[in-house]
């Protein structure tokens, strides 16, 4: 290497531009930190901290969204700010900070440690957010990972219960399984690029603008090719696509309900960044092959996801398969995005509504689950809107925009999604997509009966009725946000023009 | 003073803004005040609305209102605005709220709160559905009015509440979803990037679609407007959910918002798809004739629950509905909207009586009743009277409707008119006969042991209030038909698009 190209790579280290992620490394560092200073009965501002640390970050990014350094690759080709990135931290930052939130809910509860759950989730966070920018394989790689191994310390956080650790294992396995894949696409990728010499700069199959240069020269590159599907296949595991998909029931089940949350929300998002990314951005010119193949990918995840979730009675495991349908919804927009271009900013407005509606349901799962975080069958929440009007009407709300039921802002999302994959001529997905849709009013529907009509009975008819597990009380801070997030949900869905106007303008 | 387009967004802002109050906990004394002005608003709007109603130009819009909401790059804005079908839609939607919502503010119903609160959205739906322009709103506000029911029906229903509730959901739902689909399908494929019926109709007529495309377009809307309309075999939601539903609920739904598909059919279908319609008009002839007019009347005479039964029938007299639609002629589509607002009226008012009847029976079934014209005069009259506009009765608004229907339908298929003509006998023999059973001969030995311990009274202002209101409407639409037909004739008649794609139907 000549000392022009690192001077190059050095000239090009803009540390400015990782400010939010550095920040939000730091806040977690300095989590550790506090630990050892400060006495362990004085640890109760630990959440505060982060959620702070989140919050001046989300307010930084916003105020400079429009500063993406020129569209430049930054550090040696390893990253490049876009306005799709710059969404991506946004979304990232508010999803954490609503899984802080249902945090100061559950852990305390279940007499879990704190500081170091913080400390994971703003490592996961600054990961989250450096793999939505990410711009070479390398890059792509420590970040999922990162945030991969994150996941697998969360799912198994509650020790001492044996869902919790079962769900850990079999995410480590499967996740192993998965980055392994992964891995060997990228390998793939890297042996048919091969090296690039251009004006004394060595460019190498890692970075994703000589990946898009070779493929659009050699399309019908069969190693190049089975590596893009490995990668594919790598990420589907992420976005809980068929048939990486099989782990999700599991694992969302025996994770605290932060991290259910987290992995719904943020871990599928992330999914679906990378997957836009690449999908336009570095495999765009292998059209023809992976339309086929996504194509086939969306229709069998919306079937398995919206049938599997049909039988379930807990309601984590709802939300898990259910949210499998939901990647299905979103694959339409990825491959709509092909021939469509604003199918990409309809994905992403998809996905806000979907963390505005997710968390506020997961916010309600949260207190009704109980003392020992164990009320989550559908049967716990037969009257919940006769005793505790407030969550029933949140949870209505919630699960309504989840269903995709007007005037809430899933609906929108939805519409959106299919207007783009009408527009691109994806007729029999929109087939299976609306079927699918129907299917789900089924058994979201099925929740909403289950809090509204039903009237609790207790467990074992004949014997002496079983006083009902008290209830989390509801704080002042729950109240607010979770009024926040349906509110929020009901006004996109009359009104989308603030998060419209601000994804899909561009 | 406020302008009459700004009239027409008030009307449907009123009963929205105040389930939003209610909401946000206002106490239940205020909150019934509150729900009465929002039920009264709309209406005394409505009728001043139809008063200022320019007739002779009623194939354009009047009082139109245009408000972005953010998606005005996909041709999504809330266009507010009344044509001549629009109008009579809009009036029957404010009436017949109005009427529920008197019934409900003193039913005394649990949770009377949420019970107002979900009525007043359904009420603001309506009211946006018929004043939408748009047709992407048009799905919304249906939307918007079909969750509460969904709800009502869950929680205050009466028998196999649960069940009855699902099935509505999953059905409807899957009914509006079809619609969507193809609403959807029209706004991709005409080309003009807009919901905006007015421009989606410049659009078409400019360049009109192909035959495929009106083809299968054409049979997604029937599909998913016939769903929500209780097109045979697709009606089993209705009978069921009518018979759980809780009186204001159905009074709404059966009345006013079950005729959203059909409404979707004449203003949207027909103009902008002549074609795609005609393909398919015999096989809606056939199934509406011989399904919902044939099959379900004989299943409805066999009905010994009398709420039910309404349910039935209301699931027949929509096959006069699709006949008329069927027929493809101004007459055929005016006569439907002239019938879709009878109807609408009329069977609001057998819904509330025969809550009316249950009060006093504490029963829905036909064979435990009798005599009750003895007791309660009033409620027999009204009864009675209900029931004859239901057949058809002159002088009641129904008359003239299927008496225009029945006239097209001669054009269109003589022997289909038949079968038609064979139904209104059979609605007579079960109508008259429930009639008989409730309130003529001996009382059965189970309401005698009913009033025996409660003596029934008769109906109270709180039951005529509203009962008159839609009784006088029914009266004065039928003596006087030219309020709605006119207006009805010239949007049909008289748009310059409509004429140039109704033209080959006229040839034939």
């Amino acid at each position: 290497m000549s000392t022009e190209f690192l001077q190059a790579v050095a000239d090009s280290n803009q540390w400015w531009a990782l400010g939010p992620e550095l920040t939000v490394a730091c806040g977690a560092l300095a989590l550790l930190v506090l630990e050892i200073l400060v006495p362990k009965k004085d640890l109760r501002f630990v959440p505060h901290l982060a959620v702070l640390t989140l919050l001046s970050t989300l307010i930084v990014v916003a105020l400079n969204f429009d500063q993406t350094f020129g569209g430049e690759a930054l550090f040696g080709g390893l990253i490049k700010l876009s306005a799709p990135g710059q969404v991506a931290r946004v979304f990232f930052l508010l999803s954490s900070l609503l899984v802080c939130f249902l945090a100061t809910i559950c852990l305390p509860r279940a007499r879990a440690p704190r500081v170091e759950f913080y400390h994971i989730v703003l490592v996961v966070t600054a990961a989250l957010m450096l793999l939505a920018q990410a711009n070479h394989f390398v890059m792509f790689f420590v970040a999922l990972e990162t945030v991969t191994i994150g996941f697998y310390i969360l799912v198994s956080y509650y020790r001492e219960r044996a869902l919790s650790l079962e769900a850990g294992l079999k995410y480590l396995v499967l996740g192993a399984l998965s980055s392994a894949i992964l891995l060997f696409g990228i390998v793939l990728l890297y042996g048919a690029v091969g090296r690039v010499e251009q004006g004394g700069i060595v460019h190498t199959g890692f970075e994703y603008g000589t990946v898009l240069a070779f493929l659009r020269e050699n399309p019908g590159n069969f190693l190049a090719t089975a590596g893009a599907l490995l990668v594919l296949g790598g990420v589907a595991f992420k976005i809980g696509a068929f048939p990486f998909q099989i782990w999700v029931p599991d694992v969302y089940q025996g994770a605290p309900t932060p991290v259910t949350a987290f992995l719904a929300v943020s871990s599928k998002a992330a999914g679906f960044a990378v997957l836009l990314t690449l999908v336009l951005n570095v495999f765009a010119p292998l059209q023809a092959v992976l339309v086929p193949v996504l194509s086939l990918l969306a229709g069998a995840t919306i079937i398995f996801g919206n049938l599997s979730a049909l039988t379930q009675r807990n309601t984590k495991r709802l939300m898990g398969l259910s949210g499998v349908a939901h990647a299905g919804y979103l694959l339409l927009g990825v491959i709509a995005a092909f021939t469509v271009p604003w199918a990409a900013g309809a994905v992403w407005f998809y996905l806000f509504t979907y963390l505005l509606a997710s968390m506020a349901v997961f916010g309600v799962m949260a207190y009704v689950a109980g003392p020992d975080d164990r009320a989550e069958e559908l049967d716990d929440y037969a009257q919940l809107a006769k005793d505790r009007p407030f969550l029933g009407g949140v949870l209505a709300v919630g699960v309504g925009s989840l269903a995709g039921i007007p005037p809430l802002a899933g609906f929108m999302g939805k519409l959106l999604l299919f207007v783009a994959a009408f527009q691109a001529q994806l007729y029999g997905l929109l087939v299976v997509a609306v079927g699918g849709v129907v299917v789900s009013i089924f058994y979201y529907f099925g929740w909403i009966r289950a809090a509204w009509f039903e009237i609790w009975t207790p467990p074992a008819p004949g014997a002496a009725p079983a006083p009902r597990p008290s209830p989390t009380a509801l704080p002042f801070i729950g109240v607010v946000t979770l009024a926040a997030l349906v509110l929020a949900t009901v006004l996109l869905g009359f009104y989308p023009q603030p998060l419209a106007g601000w994804l899909l303008a561009r | 003073m406020l302008s009459n387009a700004q009239f027409l967004q008030l009307a449907i802002a009123t009963p929205l803004g105040a389930a939003l109050i209610i909401a946000c906990g206002l106490p239940k004394r205020f909150a019934v005040k509150l729900a009465a002005v929002a039920f009264t608003l709309p209406a005394l709007i409505a009728l001043w609305l139809w008063s200022q109603f320019p007739a002779e130009n009623a194939h354009q819009y009047s009082f139109l209102s245009t408000t972005y909401t953010g998606l005005a790059d996909f041709g999504i804005s809330l266009k507010l605005g009344l044509n001549g079908i629009a109008l009579p839609m809009f009036l029957l939607a404010a009436l017949v709220g109005a009427a529920a919502g008197f019934y409900a503010l003193r039913s005394g119903a649990e949770r009377l709160k949420l019970y107002l609160l979900l009525l007043l959205i359904m009420h603001g739906g309506l009211l946006g559905v018929f004043a939408s322009v748009d047709i992407f709103f048009f799905y919304f506000f249906h939307e918007l009015a079909l969750i509460p029911t969904f709800i009502m029906v869950g929680v205050w229903g009466g028998r196999d509440r649960h069940y009855a509730a699902m099935k509505l959901t999953i059905y409807l739902t899957a009914g509006a979803m079809l619609s969507l689909l193809g609403l959807i399908a029209l706004y991709v494929k005409s080309g003009a990037n807009s919901f905006d019926l007015i421009e989606l109709t410049d659009a078409i007529a400019a360049g009109g679609l192909d035959v495929r495309a009106q083809n299968w377009v054409g049979g997604l809307l029937l599909l998913g407007f016939g769903t929500l309309v209780s097109l045979w075999p697709l009606h089993t939601w209705a009978p069921l959910g009518y018979g759980a539903a809780p009186s204001s609920a159905a009074m709404l739904h059966a009345g006013v918002l079950k005729k959203f598909g059909l409404y979707g059919l004449i203003q949207i279908a027909l103009p902008l798809l002549p074609i795609g319609m005609q393909h398919w008009a015999w096989k809606l002839a056939l199934l509406a004739a011989f399904g919902n007019v044939l099959v379900v009347g004989f299943v409805t005479l066999a009905q010994r629950d009398l709420k039910q039964m309404l349910g039935y029938s209301s699931v027949m007299h929509m096959g006069y509905c699709f006949l008329g639609i069927a027929c493809y002629s101004v007459i055929g589509s005016g006569g439907v909207v002239l019938l879709m607002v009878a109807h609408g009226l009329s069977v609001a008012l057998l819904f509330l009586l025969a809550t009316s009847v249950h009060h006093r029976t504490h029963s829905f079934d036909l064979a435990e009743m009798g005599g009750l014209a003895q007791k309660t005069p009033v409620l027999a009259a009204f009864f009675v009277a209900a029931t004859m506009a239901s057949i058809g009765l002159p002088g009641f608004a129904n008359f003239p409707g299927e008496l225009t229907v029945f006239v097209a339908l001669w054009k269109f298929s003589p022997g289909l008119t038949a079968v038609a003509v064979a139904g209104v006998v059979i609605s007579a023999v079960y109508g008259l006969r429930a009639a008989a059973r409730i309130f003529f001969g001996p009382a059965s030995e189970q309401l005698q042991r009913v009033h025996a311990r409660h003596p029934p009274t008769d109906l109270d202002w709180r039951e005529k209030l509203p009962a008159l209101i839609l009784l006088a409407a029914l009266l004065f639409f039928g003596f006087y038909p030219k309020a709605i037909s006119q207006p009805v004739d010239q949007a049909l008649g008289h748009s310059a698009a409509t004429q140039a794609l109704f033209a080959p139907m006229k040839t034939r």
